[in-house]
């Protein structure tokens, strides 16, 4: 009688665990991607998992690169990324056979920032393109302190990278000096201990540090919408397929277009697509 | 149950023969677990054949692609430009220069620490602090990076002269006592009784006012000096040496250890000092074993990756000078690990498989650092065997 009783509990156990695994396989959404888009990512998830607390969403932040790995894997739901998605990308997407939606999310303009005390207010993009390159290696030479400049940049595997490189380098290559950081937080983090030291930031990204003005515009959200400031990029959410109406996905990933997917927006630093 | 009987045992009493029966499930568990053993042992094996077959399956392409002289002379990295330039002489050498900054910190002070440990601490302290510097080899890497980024670098870049002109004291003076009192004790060796200790109180004046004035020089010089970027390659070499400290003390204080008591007290017992025997017998005879932990440091701190990654900077660079560790550089560790996230695997360009053809660089170094390592215990064993 015990035997068969304890079996009957095990039974109705995995039932119960295999129909909450199935159910919540529906309502999970898994994103992936830079870490840019990250916090916008996060802050989505929050909100949405808030309202609907069936929904479960995880939201990792390996880079826009890996972001679009997983997506052609199939590994992920959502690919977050700070740049659009390269032809290459596409076309091994397409051979996975995932069908690649576009969605803007927000915009955000890189601002070049540097450390509080440093009297430099503004740089042309030339000038900063020479700093980079490495053409420019000391402040005196903008009419700053005789300290020789630290510049430092993000890592190669980052869409923050390749967003500068698109639009400020203009095929010019960055120099052998520059130090390379692995985010947005250890770049704030180099230039509030720094003083010499100049890199380039996510516009959420400049509370205590100095942003300098770029051709002579403030990195506003107003500048970057409408493309005034010289350094400003869309950012994108990637699917595959489109999703279905109602569904969670679409929710999720259409929450940029509500005033509260706005104002979340621009909470976490971000301008809101208009 | 003859033999039983005739012992005049009780019939019921278990026989220590086994039965048939028990003999065929013992002997089929054993070849079981001899199985389960093998396959176990094989398969760690098999995974290091796997690991080289995958990374030099990748690793390949490149150079059939591009061959090795870019590879192995060129200074320009620009995996990502549309004319992507692949050379990693560069990075080679921040690995090089970086691990050469840690044996600079390690291998002074875990030999000293290791001698410390096993001939002059009373065994009560020894064995408190033997524990104690064993700790540091189980603090994650990442937590010495952000250490590293966090405090170490700012702490150089503000007072990283100072810092530096009061390093070369605290590590100077001890140094130069320990030496200065080794070497007067073994040139007065010989010399009368009489005349002995006023040769040698001159001998510790002249070459003590020599070392301070060589200190104070090191220093002030050091002390002017200002660091721009503190995230560089001396940042990452105090780390690195400091990871790689554990191994370093361990395995040479086994080697003095195992030198054992009878040498020691052979040399004693002739009247050798406690410094004449630690130099003139202890050492060399664990010379090979303090080899083979000067190797194993090595291996560490070159396959760190979180570390120098997160505080040496990353700038392809070789420094001019070459020897300067105050310039960012950038290591094969942290190029692999920062670059892999961009590399297309899935059309498997170029920029993919020159991180495949720069883990056969680290992992070729490793192999033949673990093979000498090998070897040379392996010769002392004989040597202290025979």
């Amino acid at each position: 009688m015990k035997a068969t009783e304890k079996i009957l509990t095990g039974l109705a156990t995995i039932v119960m665990v295999a129909g909450i695994a199935v159910a919540g396989d529906a309502n999970k959404i898994v994103v992936d991607g830079s870490t840019t888009v990250g916090p916008i990512a996060k802050a989505f998830a929050e909100y949405y998992m808030g309202k609907h607390p069936e929904v479960n969403i995880t939201v990792s932040e390996s880079g826009s690169g890996n972001g679009a790995k997983s997506m052609i894997n199939a590994a992920c739901d959502v690919a977050t990324m700070s740049r659009p998605m390269k032809n290459s990308e596409k076309k091994a997407a397409q051979d996975a056979g995932v069908q690649v939606i576009e969605q803007i999310v927000a915009m955000d303009g890189l601002a070049l920032a540097v450390h509080p005390s440093n009297p430099i207010a503004n740089l042309t993009i030339e000038q900063v393109r020479d700093i980079y390159t490495g053409k420019i290696k000391n402040w005196k030479e903008l009419g700053g302190p005789d300290r020789p400049i630290v510049v430092i940049s993000r890592d190669t595997n980052s869409g923050t990278y390749e967003s500068f490189e698109t639009l400020v380098m203009n095929k010019q290559k960055i120099g052998e000096r520059v130090e390379y950081v692995g985010s947005n937080g250890a770049i704030r983090q180099r230039l509030l201990g720094t003083p010499a030291a100049i890199g380039y930031v996510g516009l959420a990204f400049t509370e205590g540090v100095k942003a300098l003005t770029i051709n002579g515009v403030q990195a506003t959200p107003e500048t970057v919408t409408s493309k005034k400031y010289p350094i400003s990029r869309p950012l994108y959410m990637y699917t595959n397929g489109r999703p279905t109406k109602g569904s969670a996905l679409f929710n999720f990933i259409n929450l940029s277009e509500t005033p509260e997917g706005k104002k979340i927006v621009e909470d976490v630093g971000f301008v809101p697509v208009k | 149950m003859t033999d039983s009987a005739t012992n005049g045992m009780r019939p019921d009493m278990p026989s220590l023969l086994l039965s048939n029966r028990a003999r065929l499930r013992l002997r089929i568990a054993e070849t079981f677990g001899n199985g389960f053993l093998l396959t176990v042992t094989s398969l760690s094996t098999l995974a290091v054949l796997f690991i080289f077959y995958f990374i030099a399956r990748d690793a390949l392409p490149f150079f059939r692609l591009e061959g090795f002289r870019e590879f192995f002379t060129s200074v320009r990295w620009y995996p990502s430009a549309g004319d992507a330039e692949f050379g990693a002489l560069a990075i080679l050498f921040g690995s090089a220069l970086v691990t050469l900054g840690a044996i600079l910190v390690a291998v002074p002070l875990g030999i000293a620490a290791a001698i410390c440990l096993s001939d002059v601490l009373p065994f009560a302290v020894r064995q408190i602090v033997k524990p104690i510097i064993e700790i540091l080899a189980a603090i994650p890497s990442v937590a010495y990076g952000f250490f590293a980024l966090v405090v170490l670098a700012p702490l150089l870049q503000q007072n990283g002269g100072p810092i530096l002109g009061v390093a070369v004291w605290i590590i100077g003076l001890p140094v130069a006592a320990l030496a200065i009192a080794v070497l007067a004790d073994m040139m007065t060796d010989r010399l009368p009784d009489r005349t002995r200790s006023r040769v040698r109180w001159l001998i510790v004046c002249l070459s003590g006012a020599g070392a301070i004035a060589a200190l104070t020089f090191a220093g002030k010089t050091l002390a002017g000096l200002h660091i721009s970027s503190g995230t560089n390659a001396l940042n990452v070499s105090i780390i690195l040496g400091i990871m790689a400290l554990p191994t370093v003390v361990s395995v040479s204080e086994d080697a003095l250890q195992a030198v054992g008591r009878e040498l020691r007290e052979g040399s004693y017992a002739l009247g050798a000092t406690r410094a004449e025997t630690l130099l003139r017998v202890v050492l060399p005879a664990a010379g090979s074993g303090i080899l083979a932990a000067v190797i194993l440091g090595v291996m560490r701190a070159i396959g760190e990756t979180m570390v120098v990654w997160m505080a040496s900077g990353n700038a392809t660079q070789i420094p001019h000078p070459w020897y300067k560790l105050l310039e960012p550089v950038r290591t094969l560790t942290a190029t692999i690990a920062g670059d892999m996230g961009e590399a297309d695997q899935t059309t498997g360009s170029t920029r993919y498989h020159v991180l495949f053809a720069m883990a056969l660089c680290l992992l070729v170094f490793s192999f033949l650092c673990n093979l000498s390592s090998e070897w040379i215990i392996r010769r002392a064993r004989k040597k202290a065997g025979a």
